[in-house]
C-alpha cells in the first residue's frame, strides 16, 4: 500500500518540514515540504531510511548484564524494562528523595513532556544539552534583551548583509535559514564571515576575517567602536528602548578597530571598510549571536557584543532584521495544550536559581551536577535518565564523567542509537525513529507562526516505541499517569488540539496549521513589554550580572597563546554528519567514513607532517586520539580543527567504532572550564600537542 | 539530440552531498554506487578570500555514447528524447559500459550485480516531475533544464 504523510525530520534537531512517501512499510521518498522548503533536504535527511533499516541500532529493550561499560545486555520485553526502571525509581525516591533524579534531554519542542514526567516525580533536576551549545548566546540575549536566544527570528532573506561570526551555516545546516541567506546574496547581499579557517560558508563570504582563535569579541568590540564613532546607529530606538548606552560609549573608546586588528591578526582598513558596508545596509545588517557559542573563555560576551550591535543597528521588529516571533495569541487564535506540571519546590542540585541566580532556571546546567554525584551537596544525585542525550560526546572528559556517574544507582539511556553514554548505562530503552513515530503537535513561533507534528511514515522495524509512549508507561507504574492525560496518540492530539478548534485531519493537506496568511509585526513605537529585562528596557547594564557581581561589558583579555608545540583545539561539522548520532548510518558513512586533524600548512612543514599522514593528538594527561591530517594553508596557526562526533566506542556499531578522533576525550579536566557568565563549557580551551605518528607505516613486508 | 541537462549553479551550492544521497535513496541503492559526484577545485584566495567552484557530474548522456554499442545485450539504450540507460531486466553486469566510458560512469551495483547510472531519473520526467537530485537539492542550486524549451 502506497501512502505520503507530512512530517517532520529528525536526523538533526532543526526538524525540518518533510514530506514522506511509503510503500508496503517501506519508505521510498523523502523530500523537503514543498510548501515551506520547495523540496530541499540535506544528505543527512534523505538518509534517513538507512536509519529505520541500520541493524547497528538496539532492537529492544536492553538491561546491563556484566559491568558498566562492558558492553554485555539482556534482551527483555517492554514491560520488564518498565518495571525495572520504575522499581529502581521508587527504592531511589524512597532512600534518597525524588530530587536525586535528574532527568536530561536534548531539547527541543517536546521538552514538556520530560519536563513534566521529572517534576510530577518529585524532582526539580530536569536538564538538556544546551551547556554544550547555545547556552551562553541564550545567556547572553536574556540578559540585554530579556528574551532568550529564540527572542528574535531573522528576517536574513529580506536583509542586506549577514554577518557571521563563526557561525558556519553551510555545514551546520538549517535548511529553511540557509535558503534565506541564499536569495538575499543573489538579491546582491553581502556576507561577512568571521573564522579561524576558511569553512563552506566562508566561500560564499563578500568580506572574510581570519581571525587568531579566540578573538572573537576583540572584533566585535572594534566594530562597536567603530560604529558608535561614526554614529551609525538607531538613536530614536536607543532613546525608546535602551538602558547604558552612554556606559557602552565609554566602555568603547578604548577598543579601536586599530587595536582590534592587531589583537586578531586582521587588517585595520578591513575592519574600516566593512563598518562603511555597515553604514550604506543599515539597519538591514543582522549580526547573527552565534549558535554553538560553547567555546572561548569569553564567548558570553562576545555574543553580546553581537547582540548589542544589533540593537545599534536599530534592526529590532523591522523587515530585514530581527523579528519578535509571534505566537498564536498574536494572531487571534488560541494556543494548543501541553502538558504541564509545577516544578517542585525544592533547590535544584546544579545550583542554578539559588546559587547561580542570573542563569535560566528552565534546563539548568547539566555539567554542574556532578559536585553533587561527587560531595552530596546539596544533596545526593543518584539515577540519571537521559533521554536523547548523549553527556559523553557532548561534554568534555567522558572518563572523568564516568567516576561522577559511577556514584549513581541508576543510569538509563532513551535512545534510538547506541550512544556512549547508553553503552555505558544499566538500561537502554530503544526509541522508535522519527520516521516510525509520531510526536506530539508542537507550536512553531515566528512571524507566521504555525502548528506542526510529526506523524510515522512506517511501523517500527524493531521492538522499539516512541517517547510518549514510553513517559506514559512509566507514568503509570510511577503512580503519576494523570500527567498524561492519554492512552493513545490520537488521544493526546485531541487533547493538545482541544482549545484550538482544530483538528489532526487539518495538518493533512500541507503538513502544518497556519495561524495567519501575512506576517504579523508590531508597531516599533509600542515595543514596550516586549524586552522581559528587571527594566523593561535593553538592559546594556544588566541588572541581573550587576546583582550577581559579574561586570556586563567585560574588558578584553587576550587569549592565551598555546604553550610551545602546542595546538588549541577546535571543532565544528560538516554537512552530512549531525554530531556522534550518524556516524554509523551506512549512506553517511559512505561520504563521511572519519574525521581528520587540519593544521596550519607553515606549521605541519615545522613537525614534519604531511597530507594524509597520520598524526597523534596528545591531551595534557597523555591521552592520545589518532587521525589524518589534513594540511592546508586556510587554518589559523595556532588552531587545530576537527569534525566532532568521530571516535567512537560502541564495538556493535561497526562502521563507527574507533572510526576518527574523539575532541572530548582530549579534554582531560575540562568538565571544570565553564563560563561563569554564560554558563557554558568552554570547548575550545584545550591545548594538544600534535606529532607525526609512528603508526605511520615505514616498511612494506610483502613483495 | 538531447533534450535535457542537469546546471549547477556553483554560486548556490555549498558542496554539501545532498544530491549525492537524494539520488541513492531514491533509486534504493546500497552502499557503493553514488550515481552524481560533487567535487571542487583547491580553494584560491580571491580579493582576499579563499573561494572555489563546485562542479556536479552525472551522466554525460553523450550524443553518440560509447557505452551504448558496447553492451553485448542491448541493455544500455539511448532514448528519443537524449537519456541513456540501462534496462535493468537485460543488464547482466558485464560491466563492458564502465571500460568504453570515458569517465567510467556506469556503476556496479552490488546488491544487484548488475550496473547502474544516472538515468535522469526518467520514470520521474515522465511524470513531470524533476529528477531526485535536483528536487531535492539543498539550496536549489540545481536545475533540470528541458533544452527546447528555452529554444537551444
Ligand atoms: S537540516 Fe537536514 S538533517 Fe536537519 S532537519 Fe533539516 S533535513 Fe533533517
Ligand atoms: S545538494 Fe545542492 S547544494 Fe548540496 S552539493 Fe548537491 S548541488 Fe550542491
Ligand atoms: S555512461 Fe559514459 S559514455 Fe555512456 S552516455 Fe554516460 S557519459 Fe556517455
Ligand atoms: S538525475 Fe536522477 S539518476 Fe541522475 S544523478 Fe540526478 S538523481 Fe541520480
Amino acid at each position: 500500500m502506497k501512502k505520503s504523510v507530512y512530517s517532520m525530520c529528525g536526523m538533526c534537531t532543526v526538524r525540518c518540514p518533510i514530506r514522506v512517501e511509503a510503500e508496503d512499510n517501506k519508505v521510498t521518498w523523502i523530500e523537503g515540504n514543498q510548501h515551506l522548503l520547495g523540496g530541499a533536504l540535506c544528505a543527512k535527511g534523505s538518509a534517513g531510511p538507512a536509519l529505520v533499516a541500520d541493524s547497528e541500532r538496539p532492537q529492544q529493550p536492553l538491561i546491563r548484564d556484566g559491568g558498566r561499560g562492558a558492553g554485555r545486555w539482556k534482551e527483555v520485553s517492554w514491560h520488564t524494562a518498565y518495571d525495572y526502571i520504575s522499581d529502581k525509581l521508587k527504592k531511589i525516591k524512597k532512600e534518597h528523595g525524588p530530587e536525586s533524579v535528574v532527568l536530561s534531554s536534548r531539547g527541543g519542542p517536546w521538552q514538556n513532556m520530560y519536563k513534566t514526567f521529572i517534576h510530577a516525580f518529585g524532582s526539580p533536576n530536569y536538564t538538556n544539552h544546551d551547556n554544550t551549545c547555545g547556552r551562553n548566546t541564550h545567556h547572553a540575549s536574556l540578559s540585554l534583551n530579556g528574551v532568550g536566544r529564540t527572542g528574535f527570528a531573522y528576517d536574513i532573506k529580506n536583509s542586506k548583509h549577514l554577518v557571521l561570526f563563526g557561525r558556519n551555516m553551510f555545514a551546520s545546516l538549517k535548511i529553511p535559514e540557509n535558503l534565506q541567506t541564499m536569495d538575499m546574496l543573489d538579491n546582491g547581499g553581502r556576507l561577512t564571515y568571521v573564522d579561524v579557517r576558511q569553512t563552506m560558508t566562508g566561500l560564499k563570504a563578500s568580506r572574510f576575517f581570519q581571525v587568531r582563535p579566540g578573538t572573537d569579541y576583540a572584533l566585535a568590540l572594534g566594530m562597536t567602536h567603530e560604529i558608535i564613532k561614526r554614529g551609525l546607529f538607531d538613536k530614536k530606538f536607543i532613546d525608546q528602548y535602551v538602558s547604558g548606552f552612554d556606559e557602552l560609549c565609554s566602555f568603547i573608546e578604548q577598543y579601536t578597530p586599530a587595536w582590534a586588528a592587531k589583537e586578531c591578526g586582521v587588517k585595520e582598513k578591513a575592519i574600516l571598510n566593512f563598518v562603511d558596508e555597515v553604514a550604506e545596509d543599515m539597519p538591514n545588517v543582522i549580526f547573527h549571536p552565534g549558535w554553538n557559542l560553547s567555546r572561548y573563555k569569553d564567548s558570553f560576551y562576545a555574543s553580546r557584543a553581537l547582540h548589542i550591535l544589533n540593537v545599534l543597528m536599530g534592526n529590532i521588529e523591522i523587515k530585514g532584521g530581527l523579528i519578535i516571533p509571534k505566537g498564536p495569541g498574536d494572531c487571534g487564535a488560541k494556543g494548543i495544550q501541553g502538558l504541564d506540571c509545577p516544578k517542585p519546590d525544592i533547590k535544584r542540585a546544579d545550583g542554578v536559581g539559588w546559587k547561580y541566580k542570573h542563569f535560566d532556571k528552565g534546563p539548568g546546567l547539566a555539567h554542574l551536577f556532578f559536585d553533587a554525584m561527587e560531595k552530596h551537596d546539596p544533596y545526593p544525585v543518584k539515577a540519571w535518565i537521559a533521554m536523547r542525550h548523549d553527556p559523553f560526546t557532548s561534554m568534555p572528559d567522558p572518563q572523568q564523567q564516568k567516576r561522577y556517574f559511577d556514584n549513581c544507582d541508576l543510569l538509563v539511556s532513551i535512545d534510538t542509537h547506541y550512544s556512549e553514554f547508553g553503552w555505558y548505562s544499566d538500561i537502554i530503552l530503544p526509541e522508535s525513529t522519527y520516521l516510525e513515530r509520531d510526536n506530539p503537535i508542537c507550536v512553531q513561533k515566528g512571524p507566521k507562526p504555525r502548528l506542526a507534528v510529526r506523524r510515522k511514515a512506517v511501523e517500527p522495524e524493531f521492538d522499539t516505541k516512541p517517547a510518549w509512549e514510553i513517559f506514559k508507561q512509566l507514568a503509570d507504574r510511577l503512580d503519576i499517569g494523570d500527567y498524561f492525560p492519554y492512552k493513545t496518540i490520537e488521544e493526546l492530539y485531541e487533547w493538545q488540539l482541544k482549545p484550538t478548534g482544530f483538528s489532526i485531519d487539518d495538518f493533512k493537506e500541507k503538513g502544518f496549521v497556519s495561524l495567519t496568511d501575512d506576517p504579523v509585526m508590531f508597531d516599533r513605537d509600542k515595543l514596550d513589554g516586549q524586552f522581559k529585562t528587571p527594566s523593561g528596557k535593553i538592559e546594556i547594564i544588566s541588572k541581573k550580572l550587576d546583582d550577581a557581581g559579574l561586570p556586563s561589558l567585560l574588558a578584553y583579555e587576550s587569549p592565551n597563546k598555546p604553550p610551545k608545540g602546542m595546538f588549541r583545539l577546535v571543532y565544528g561539522r560538516a554537512a552530512v554528519h549531525s554530531h556522534g548520532h550518524t556516524i554509523n548510518n551506512p549512506l553517511l558513512h559512505e561520504l563521511m567514513p572519519k574525521n581528520s586533524l587540519w593544521i596550519n600548512k607553515k606549521v605541519a612543514a615545522k613537525l614534519g607532517v604531511e597530507e594524509d599522514d597520520v598524526v597523534d593528538v596528545i591531551a595534557a594527561n597523555g591521552v592520545t586520539e589518532r587521525v589524518r591530517a589534513h594540511v592546508t594553508e586556510f587554518i589559523h596557526p595556532e588552531a587545530v580543527y576537527t569534525v566532532h562526533g568521530f571516535g567512537r566506542q560502541i564495538p556493535l556499531q561497526t562502521k563507527a567504532y574507533h572510526a576518527g578522533m574523539s575532541d572530548q576525550k582530549l579534554m582531560v579536566g575540562k568538565l571544570d572550564d565553564w563560563d561563569k557568565a554564560g554558563g557554558a563549557i568552554n570547548l575550545c580551551e584545550a591545548f594538544v600537542q600534535v606529532r607525526r605518528s609512528p603508526r605511520n607505516p615505514k616498511r612494506r613486508v610483502e613483495l | 539530440m538531447n533534450n535535457y541537462m542537469i546546471y549547477l549553479n556553483s554560486k548556490r551550492c555549498i558542496g554539501c552531498h545532498g544530491c549525492e544521497v537524494h539520488c541513492k535513496t531514491n533509486k534504493g541503492l546500497p552502499v557503493g554506487p553514488i550515481l552524481c559526484e560533487i567535487s571542487h577545485d583547491p580553494l584560491k584566495s580571491v580579493k582576499g578570500i579563499p573561494k572555489t567552484e563546485f562542479n556536479f557530474r552525472s551522466c554525460y548522456h553523450c550524443d553518440d555514447p560509447f557505452c551504448v554499442p558496447i553492451c553485448p545485450t542491448e541493455a544500455m539504450i539511448k532514448r528519443e528524447d537524449g537519456i541513456v540507460y540501462i534496462d535493468q531486466d537485460k543488464c547482466i553486469g558485464c560491466m563492458a559500459c564502465a571500460g568504453a566510458c570515458p569517465w567510467s560512469i556506469p556503476q556496479l551495483n552490488p546488491d544487484t550485480n548488475k550496473a547502474v547510472k544516472c538515468d535522469y531519473c526518467m520514470d520521474r520526467v515522465d511524470n513531470g516531475k524533476r529528477p531526485a537530485c535536483v528536487t531535492k537539492c539543498t539550496t536549489h542550486a540545481l536545475k533540470f533544464v528541458t533544452l527546447n524549451e528555452v529554444g537551444i
